[in-house]
């Protein structure tokens, strides 16, 4: 059993996002991770995020079993073929990658590299299944696999969907297909996690709530603009905007939300867009149990 | 139909490979409802090559390019202007670029670039709804095709990126899977959208596809 695994059977889990680096150097990603490592459950290696290519998500992820994190490989459908996937999984086990987090991912044409082809061969429930069967023994070409090991399988939910029954129907259909956990786009208010809440309660699932650092106006411009599908709420872009230190506001701002948040979810998975050094700081305010 | 788009005139002539002389060959099904190899378009480009000192030896519009001992007749037919011209220069698809490549000995020259099989809705508007996956799913979603109108092809519900029910990669579109959404619930079907879709058979468009299907003679006769 993955340690991430066992840390969302016991109690409140906390995950952060690490994107791999764009060139060859993981000393200064590992360094981060190197400091969080004993105090969150997992760390998400991003794969090609927005579809901009970066170093290989697997790589990454066995790399930071070096510093002792917990990789959790995000591993998105548009880049490889049911082939590349699968071979790439079983590379996985070899490496000692445990914790899966799938995804379709980001059209190429979004990122930096427009003309790629769009592989997308299986969809994320798909892939879902296949690393299911795959930790059964039995490959998508229903031969056995007698060596097999076991993957923690999760997937992501996009909490302000609309129509948010569809999504709904999705996130169950991913349940079905082997979906143990849930990571979510970032929420900025209670509001909208309450109704989340009661949408997701009775589902077989771990629901890992998003929580992204703001750091300035501009940040909260790009992200109601290029990543988000629900606009950060007016209260939350006014503090920022008020703020003489912003990113120190937005870095209290996200831990008075998982202060508040703890006990009625299953955890946090913190993406900290463009500040991961800001983490340990982030972890340090939630652990003084900053609250609104 | 297949959606084609002349190609830029500049990489046509620099296309012509210094040919003096052209036989222009057009579809008139496909590329004249695009306005890209009809008789219309033919003459314009004929005034067009005339200015660049190439000479049209002569046009020929057929029913259906694609349609190979049609091509075969009208070469037949134009024998001698096609004779004396270094090359054919062809405004249509690929298909039918390769209909006339197939039937003559002389160079052909593509004019146009072949996009997509369109539905048109009025003139020159057009909108690629079947992308020929050889494994169709319509009957399972409601009769819209996620395969060619999803830019991810998912079959198993939306990618989650819409935004106001718009597509993430092309804001101008409607994200289909919320149209499958809403008509496969007017229909009430709602339940079957859970079904996990299996991943696709790929082997159903491996290229180059080909039908050669014996007709018994009846058939054969009707089909003259």
């Amino acid at each position: 059993m993955s340690k991430l695994q066992q840390n969302l059977e016991s109690g409140f889990t906390i995950t952060v996002e690490i994107p791999p680096p764009k060139g060859s150097d993981v000393a200064p990603a590992l360094a981060v991770a190197e400091k969080i490592a004993s105090r969150v459950a997992g760390v998400n290696v991003t794969d090609n995020q927005r579809g901009m290519v970066r170093m290989s998500s697997l790589a990454f992820s066995h790399r930071l079993l070096d510093v002792g994190a917990e990789p959790i490989w995000q591993l998105s459908c548009r880049d490889r073929n049911r082939l590349a996937l699968q071979s790439d999984m079983l590379g996985a086990w070899a490496l000692g990658v445990e914790n899966l987090c799938i995804m379709t991912g980001d059209f190429p044409t979004l990122g930096d590299m427009p003309q790629a082809k769009p592989v997308y061969d299986l969809d994320a429930v798909q892939l879902i299944q296949a690393a299911a069967e795959l930790s059964r023994g039995v490959g998508m070409n229903k031969k056995e696999i007698k060596d097999h090991k076991e993957f923690f399988i999760g997937a992501v939910i996009n909490p302000f969907y609309e129509p948010m029954e569809l999504e709904i129907m999705k996130t169950r259909k991913k349940i079905a297909a082997g979906a143990k956990y849930f990571q979510t786009q970032p929420f900025f208010d209670e509001e909208s996690l309450d109704r989340f809440l009661a949408l997701v309660k009775g589902m077989e699932a771990k629901f890992l709530i998003g929580i992204t650092p703001l750091k300035g106006e501009k940040m909260v411009h790009f992200l109601n603009n290029n990543v988000l599908t629900t606009p950060i709420p007016e209260k939350v872009a006014h503090r920022i905007a008020r703020a003489g230190d912003p990113v120190m506001e937005g870095l209290k701002i996200a831990a008075e939300f998982i202060n508040s948040v703890r006990g009625r979810v299953d955890g946090v998975h913190i993406m900290p867009i463009g500040q991961i050094d800001n983490v340990p700081l982030l972890l340090d305010m939630v652990d003084s149990g900053m609250k609104a | 139909m297949i959606i084609t788009k002349q190609k830029q005139f500049d990489d046509l002539i620099k296309a012509c490979r210094g040919a003096k002389t052209l036989f222009l060959f057009g579809c008139g099904d496909c590329a004249t409802l695009c306005r890209t190899g009809g008789e219309e378009q033919l003459a314009e480009l004929s005034e067009q090559l005339k200015a660049e000192g190439i000479a049209v030896a002569g046009t020929a519009v057929v029913h259906a390019t694609c349609h190979e001992l049609d091509v075969q007749r009208v070469l037949r037919q134009e024998k001698e202007k096609v004779a004396a011209s270094d090359a054919v220069l062809v405004m249509t698809c690929g298909a039918g670029v390769q209909s006339v490549g197939d039937s003559t000995e002389k160079p052909v020259i593509s004019g146009c670039d072949s996009l997509f099989i369109g539905n048109s809705k009025r003139q020159m508007h057009f909108y690629e709804k079947c992308s020929a996956c050889g494994e169709c799913v319509l009957n399972e979603t409601g009769g819209l095709c996620p395969e060619t109108r999803c830019p991810k092809g998912l079959l198993n519900g939306p990618c989650g990126g819409a935004v106001r029910g718009q597509c993430e990669v092309d804001p101008t579109n409607p994200c289909v899977w919320i149209a499958i959404y809403e008509r496969m619930k007017k229909l009430g079907r709602l339940d079957e959208m859970m079904t996990v879709a299996a991943p696709k058979d790929r082997t159903a468009a491996s290229k180059p596809q080909k039908i050669e299907e014996k007709l018994p003679p009846k058939k054969r006769e009707e089909a003259k």
